[in-house]
């Protein structure tokens, strides 16, 4: 069909440059034959005004050379340290309105729905700050380890830099991402329901290279805590064996030190945990006999259950995925094939499988995994997609290598009702309109 | 043992060493001094430990609330403005069972005191983290203090009542929600039991037959334009929910100023528009226009702390604060923060 066309398919979504709301919304709808008056519309734009069928002669953009192919480009260096085309503004990492009363105890959302592939650029990995965040001198930067050990040593940044050093990708979600939606669909696009993970490459020194070279407490060593040098002085609680397995004290994220808004000069990276332990500007880890109920395990991060107790205690995010493209708030602009595309990750080890829906969840699809497939890792999925312009809803199921099936949003309710706040790992659902608007639902 | 096989478990050990539990890592850290352990190991556990000796009282707590505290948390510890509140939602009856009531049927915002179970966590906390922009600038009868008077808004202790290391753990046992923790989920361990067994079906798989809940009309341009958060290029295109309104800048670049504001804590409690905790930065712009002075004068109190021209809460001082920062701040609000 497409080749009956007079214009080459992919020119489709371009035009919304210069067409107003009133043609798009015209594209919406009629389609078809309102290419041809679009573009007899925008006659400034074509090589002259022979849009009519069988005339087309081709387009500016080929036609006529732009400045770039016709004049000198800038320098290196012009910009000591990269930035992202000018183009690329939308993809911000934002606040959502109304969820947090002051900015420097709040969160911003990473923008999912334009990313691509499972590493977060470093710009836009998401934020979660409890009392603002600081850019700390490394050459004053101490990192102490003690409590049960046979002796507390003090480590200078140039210490944990000579250090057996190793690189790992993981991703890191925090507990309430996507908990707003435990009742009612609450937020309009991905990046606000799904915002709150990332996934990078950390590079830095085991927690148990440290805690043996201290001499922990073999026997009576039960627990660490994790302790930041900024204000909140973030607090959290690990179990030795987790501290022992792929905890790591990193400084080093995505080839560079991490940014100051993720912990600069160092930050604990506790893998498949949620981020709220991946303790940020990390001065101190402490090996105790008890758990420490420190105010972000004992007061936030404890999910109300429908009896009226909250779980203490809560750490592993578990196996999750959600459709990044296309997502809630886009617009298709015309039927045809699309690359369907999204994330799926575990807690608890591997991605096994993923499984797309596009009728709601009467019938599945597996998706093509991306390589690499890494532990508590982000897994890129793919699968073809021809939208025939009838609704759609759009689903994605992930299973992971502990054969745990991602769960359905009322399967979660049953157990853990709608008022828990955190560890929302349900089924999310996209509905594509006739219009080819794509908007946010619950369906089960 | 043979003397090969003693001799090949030698080597097997001296082979194992570098990886080994015990690697040496000369020249790597040094040992902690007993004074830089002191200074930062200042967790306090829910058996107490860590915790210091010391004293407070509810009388000299009120006060300190009042002059560090009610800023943000409001004279009765119930302010919504900067955080969730901190007391209310307890009942007698809570304290007797140790459970909160309201937390079962409830769709109540949660205070503090309905779901913390164990007083060591507010210690703890308070001693590390509050006030907010001060951290750890409270002596530790200071933190007892503040916590009783804390403790007697939420009716668990008398008016007349003195918070210690020794009168704390009776304090434990009438906590409101001291037994409404629980521990038996598999979200703890890596190897734990999911809650939920969900099956991979395939085909003609069961589904409610309707669309539970969809986003309502109104919250589609609550996050801002849409369009403007999406790629101009690629298969899909943002939706426009501006209604025709012009188009916010894509996220106003932060001013400097605006920065350094944010940065030393005053956003905390000021917006430029419009009144937080203390005044709008336009509306002291108005007060102070064409006044002689105003500027030495503003930056010298935004230094030293002061209450009473606003209304009757108190800013509190910034110590920290250089005078060049301080003056920098202040021209920026009184020009209107720009
Ligand atoms: C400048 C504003 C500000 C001031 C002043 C302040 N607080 Fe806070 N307080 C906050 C914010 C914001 C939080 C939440 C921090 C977070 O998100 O981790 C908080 C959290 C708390 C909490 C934990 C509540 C919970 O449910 O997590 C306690 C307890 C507390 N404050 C006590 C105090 C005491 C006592 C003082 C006075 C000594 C004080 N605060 C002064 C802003 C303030
Ligand atoms: C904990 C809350 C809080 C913080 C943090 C805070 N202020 Fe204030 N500020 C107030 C209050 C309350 C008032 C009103 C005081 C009064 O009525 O005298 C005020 C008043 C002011 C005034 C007007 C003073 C006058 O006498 O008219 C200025 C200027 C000001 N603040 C600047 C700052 C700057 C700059 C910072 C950051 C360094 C800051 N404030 C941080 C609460 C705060």
């Amino acid at each position: 069909m497409p080749s009956q066309r007079p214009l080459p398919g992919r020119i489709q979504p371009a035009p919304e440059g210069f067409l107003d709301a009133r043609q798009i919304e015209a594209v919406r709808k009629g389609r078809r034959g309102f290419l041809k008056r679009a573009f007899a519309a925008a006659g400034g734009a074509m090589a002259g005004a022979a849009a009519a069928q069988g005339a087309f002669k081709g387009e500016s953009e080929i036609l006529e050379l732009p400045e770039h192919s016709r004049g000198l480009g800038q320098p290196v260096a012009a910009r000591a340290y990269g930035l992202p085309s000018q183009f690329e503004k939308g993809l911000q990492r934002r606040e959502s309105p109304g969820l947090t009363r002051v900015s420097a105890a709040s969160v911003s959302f990473a923008p999912l729905q334009g990313m691509f592939g499972i590493i977060t650029p470093s710009g836009l990995h998401f934020e979660r700050h409890h009392q603002g965040w600081w850019d700390i001198d490394p050459a004053r930067h101490r990192l102490m380890v003690m409590g049960m050990v046979k002796e507390a040593r003090v480590y200078t940044m140039d210490d944990l830099m000579r250090l057996p050093s190793i690189s790992r990708m993981h991703f890191i979600e925090c507990g309430a991402n996507t908990g707003m939606e435990w009742g009612n669909v609450a937020v309009p696009t991905v990046q606000y329901s799904h915002g709150m993970i990332s996934c990078c490459e950390y590079t830095g020194v085991r927690l148990s290279t440290l805690l043996d070279h201290c001499g922990y407490d073999r026997k009576n060593g039960k627990f660490v805590l994790a302790e930041g040098a900024d204000g909140s002085s973030m607090t959290r609680t690990i179990p030795m064996d987790r501290a022992l397995d792929d905890v790591m004290v990193a400084y080093a994220m995505n080839g560079e030190m991490l940014r100051p808004e993720n912990g600069y000069p160092l930050r604990l990276v506790v893998p498949g945990v949620q981020g709220v332990s991946w303790v940020k500007y990390l001065r101190r880890i402490e090996v105790g006999d008890e758990e420490w109920a420190t105010k972000d395990e004992a007061v936030h991060y404890i999910d109300l259950m429908p009896d009226g107790r909250h779980r203490q205690y809560t750490s592993i995010q578990e196996c999750k995925s959600v459709v990044t493209s296309p997502s809630g708030g886009q617009t298709l602009l015309d039927k045809g094939y699309y690359n369907v595309t999204g994330l799926a990750w575990s807690g608890r080890g591997k991605v096994k499988r993923v499984d797309v829906s596009f009728d709601g969840g009467r019938n599945w699809r597996t998706a093509r995994l991306e390589g690499p497939v890494l532990s508590k890792c982000l897994t890129r999925f793919n699968i073809d997609w021809t939208w025939d312009g009838r609704p759609a809803v759009i689903q994605s199921r992930a299973i992971d290598d502990t054969g745990y099936v991602q769960p359905k949003i009322n399967q979660l309710r049953a157990v853990r009702g709608t008022r828990s706040i955190y560890h929302n790992n349900a089924i999310q659902s996209w509905k594509v309109s006739e219009t080819g608007e794509v908007g946010n639902v619950q369906v089960f | 043992m043979s003397r090969s096989s003693s001799f090949l478990a030698a080597m097997a050990i001296a082979l194992a060493l570098p990886v080994a539990a015990q690697a040496p890592f000369p020249g790597i850290g040094r040992a902690a001094t007993p004074a830089e352990i002191a200074a930062w190991d200042i967790d306090v556990r829910p058996d107490f430990k860590g915790l210091p000796k010391g004293s407070g009282s509810v009388a000299k707590g009120e006060v300190l609330w009042e002059a560090k505290c009610t800023a943000c948390h409001g004279t009765f510890g119930e302010s919504n403005e900067v955080f969730a509140p901190l007391v209310g939602g307890t009942t007698k009856a809570d304290i007797e069972a140790g459970r909160v009531k309201t937390l079962v049927t409830g769709d109540v915002s949660r205070t503090t005191f309905m779901k913390v179970a164990t007083i060591s966590t507010l210690w703890d906390y308070i001693n590390r983290a509050m006030p907010w922009n001060a951290p750890k600038s409270l002596s530790t009868d200071e933190v007892y203090s503040v916590l009783a008077y804390l403790l007697n808004l939420a009716e668990i202790v008398p008016a007349d009542f003195v918070l210690s290391n020794e009168t704390i753990a009776g304090v434990q046992k009438r906590m409101p929600n001291r037994n409404g923790m629980q521990r038996e989920h598999g979200l703890w361990d890596v190897k734990g039991k999911p809650d939920v067994r969900n099956v991979a079906c395939m085909k003609d798989c069961p589904v409610s037959a309707s669309v539970a809940s969809v986003l309502p009309e109104h919250a589609k341009g609550a996050h801002g334009n849409l369009k403007e958060q999406n790629r101009p290029v690629g298969p899909a295109r943002g939706i426009d929910t501006s209604d025709g309104k012009a188009a916010p800048a894509a996220v106003a670049a932060v001013s400097p100023s605006l920065a350094l504001a944010q940065s030393k804590g005053c956003m905390a409690c000021h917006a430029v528009d419009k009144r937080v905790v203390g005044p709008g930065y336009q509306e002291i712009a108005a007060k102070y226009k064409g006044e002689a002075g105003a500027e030495s004068k503003l930056a010298a109190k935004v230094k030293a702390g002061g209450v009473g021209t606003w209304g009757q809460i108190p800013m509190p001082p910034h110590p920290a604060l250089s005078d060049a920062d301080a003056g920098a701040l202040v021209r920026w609000i009184v020009s209107g923060a720009p």
